[in-house]
């Protein structure tokens, strides 16, 4: 087995508020080898984001983080501020949700990739503009010579993110985190993007975190997956075994694969109830309050991530699930 | 960009006429009977009132009037001054070099203290650095300029001796001393503007900083300078050019009380004594001149802006 490019170890974010301190991660661990794809998997507020924002050192200065990340063996929390920024855009990149935000409309689209080359790779303007031309042409932009010179609000969506696809590889970072990359764009475009991330994860033996809400993606685009539920990963195992046999109740509701549990069919079937407070989460399994298969040691313990086959963890008291769900 | 020009310029040509209507009209308005004033010692001469209105053309029906003042003004013929026989538009020529040095030292010290205290106070929020920077804006709006005036020409004319405390010697005849007539009132007049580009300043990098593209330009690897000097900094300068061309125009306003203080001959010089001595001419040439500047100004904003957002560069 390869050397993962990136392991989260018991990583817990916590945040200052108004209202108390509020615990979005808890004790998550993950780990991506080199070029392939984790897809990281949950309800909005489930602690996705700030995952990966903790990874990158992105979290504002409310936010307390512990445990462990380490970039190519490397523990990105140990590092001095100055040294975690070397890493952002060069070891290690991010692209975000928005396509339509996050480019700074002030700058031409060249320009903002020409600038991590010359942050990382130390190119001199124009060499960096010509790099970024052709950082253009590889995330597939048409005229990529003529649109480098544009401003983000002559460009569509799709090729707004195919400009934060290129920033984000300009430099070959051995990680690449994406958060939603396509939940702003519409479908046909969605897929391209996808394609295209596959591609040149391919091409450059990058490794992907693909964060999303939807099961569909994960599907098509990746090998690995991890669950997770208010702050926690509840379920992680390669995609195909996830699809086959889900474990943990909530991926099972997230699946609609049991009837009781959905809201609708389709695969983004709702679950009933609420993602919990997170200020004031269940003391036991958080998802004890949603979980037709509760039984009281859930409501008391929170179980622990646990092997039910080789590579296949989840966290349920009642696992493997198959029994329950044959005796029912 | 040509095109953009020439649509800006042409819907400048409605202002004008406006303006000039109103002008006039104010003119019209103003007590006393010019042709009296103007007589003197004559005035019981009904033959010398009687060539007096037909030099000045008070005897053609209003709209005549009108279309001549306006023939004189757009060939700069701006009248003659009543008091000092001097034309109008020469005395303008004098005194307004001497407001727009004045005005644009302030403006400069303004700018020099307003923005970089801004940006400081929105990348130190709710720290001893932003309290400070506040306290310090909150000072230059709220001090009156006749008392700060008169408290920097104590310290640093009377008690230091360091600066003249009045008098103006012009820029063409000797630059450091230019400066050290001007820089006292230059700075009195600035510490109000400087306060409010502060606080604008302040407001919106608080905005560009909270936006995704930073946190893209963070996840970049930029250092931070470069992510609020450069990203946020562009963005956030859009809404403060704005409000630094209006707070430009009421610099000019304001530098007639500071030239009071410091006893300097510009614009503020020439029209509190035209208006004391119901020079009608002088003060409508200035009313003029200074809607003129207004004018420009708000097209130098509008360029400023084209240069630093590129969604009005199309077209
Ligand atoms: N800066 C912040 N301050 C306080 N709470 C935050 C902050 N950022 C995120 N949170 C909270 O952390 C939790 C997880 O958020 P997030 O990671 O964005 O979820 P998602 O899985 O949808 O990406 C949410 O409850 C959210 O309200
Ligand atoms: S531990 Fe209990 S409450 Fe939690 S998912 Fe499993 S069965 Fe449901
Ligand atoms: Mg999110």
């Amino acid at each position: 087995m390869t050397v993962p490019a990136l392991t989260i170890e018991n990583l817990s974010v916590e945040f200052a508020t108004d209202r108390g301190s509020l615990r979005a991660v808890d004790g998550v661990s993950l780990s991506v080898a080199p070029g392939r794809t984790l897809a990281v998997v949950g309800e909005s507020g489930s602690g996705k984001s700030v995952s990966a924002l903790a990874v990158m050192g992105l979290l504002p200065g409310s936010a307390r983080v512990g445990g462990h990340i380490a970039l190519d063996g490397e523990d990105l929390l140990a590092l001095p501020p100055e040294a975690l920024r070397a890493r952002r855009g060069g070891a290690m990149a991010m692209i975000f949700q928005e396509p339509m935000t996050s480019l700074n409309p002030a700058f031409t689209a060249g320009e903002q990739v020409a600038e991590a080359l010359r942050v990382h790779r130390g190119l001199a303007p124009a060499a960096a503009f010509a790099e970024a031309v052709a950082m253009l042409e590889r995330v597939r932009i048409p005229d990529a010579a003529r649109r480098a010179r544009q401003y983000p609000h002559q460009l569509s969506g799709g090729m707004r993110q195919r400009v934060m696809i290129a920033i984000a590889l300009a430099c070959r970072p051995r990680l690449l985190l994406a958060d939603e990359p396509t939940t702003a764009l519409d479908v046909t475009v969605q897929a391209q993007i996808l394609a295209l991330l596959g591609q040149l994860k391919r091409e450059t033996g990058t490794a992907v975190v693909l964060i999303t809400h939807d099961l569909g993606v994960v599907a098509d685009h990746a090998e690995d997956v991890a669950v997770m539920y208010a702050g926690r990963v509840v379920e992680r195992a390669s995609a195909a075994t996830l699809f086959a046999r889900p474990e943990h109740p909530y991926t099972v509701g997230l699946l609609g694969a049991a009837p009781r549990l959905t809201g609708g069919e389709g695969r983004l079937a709702s679950i009933e109830g609420t993602v919990p407070d997170m200020r004031n989460p269940p003391p036991g399994c958080r998802f004890a309050p949603r979980c037709p298969f509760a039984i009281t040691r859930c409501v008391a313990e929170p179980p622990p991530l646990a092997e039910v086959a080789p590579g296949h963890m989840t966290a349920c008291w009642r696992a493997p699930l198959a029994q329950v769900l044959g005796a029912a | 960009m040509l095109v953009w020009l020439a649509r800006r310029l042409a819907q400048v040509v409605p202002t004008l006429i406006l303006l000039s209507v109103m002008i006039f009209g104010l003119q019209q308005l103003m007590p006393g009977d010019p042709a009296l004033i103007l007589a003197g010692e004559e005035r019981g001469d009904p033959q010398v009132l009687a060539q007096i209105r037909a030099e000045l053309w008070l005897d053609r029906p209003l709209h005549v009037q009108y279309l001549h003042w306006v023939g004189n003004v757009v060939t700069g013929d701006f009248g003659f001054s009543w008091r000092i026989r001097e034309p109008v538009a020469r005395l303008i020529l004098q005194k307004l070099p001497v407001t727009f040095q004045l005005a644009s030292m302030a403006f400069l010290i303004a700018v020099l203290i307003g923005v970089p205290m801004g940006i400081l106070s929105a990348t130190h929020r709710d720290r001893p650095a932003d309290w400070l920077a506040n306290g310090i804006a909150l000072f230059g709006i709220s001090m009156p300029n006749f008392w700060l005036g008169i408290m920097m020409i104590l310290l640093f004319s009377v008690q230091l001796g360091w600066l003249p405390p009045s008098g103006y010697v012009p820029l063409t005849e000797d630059f450091w001393q230019s400066v050290s007539t001007t820089i006292m009132p230059a700075f009195v007049l600035g510490s109000g503007i400087a306060g409010v580009l502060m606080r604008h300043t302040r407001a919106a990098m608080l905005t560009a900083l909270s936006q995704d593209y930073v946190r893209t330009a963070r996840a970049k690897g930029l250092t931070e300078r470069v992510v609020v000097w450069k990203h946020a900094l562009r963005n956030a300068l859009i809404p403060v050019v704005t409000l630094g061309t209006i707070e430009f125009g009421r610099l000019l306003a304001g530098a007639v009380l500071t030239e009071q203080i410091f006893t300097i001959p510009g614009f503020g010089k020439l029209i509190v004594d035209a208006v004391f001595n119901r020079d009608y001419p002088v003060v409508q040439g200035v009313v003029l001149a200074t809607a003129l500047i207004f004018v420009g100004l708000s097209l130098v904003a509008d360029l400023l802006y084209m240069a630093i957002n590129p969604r009005l560069r199309q077209a």
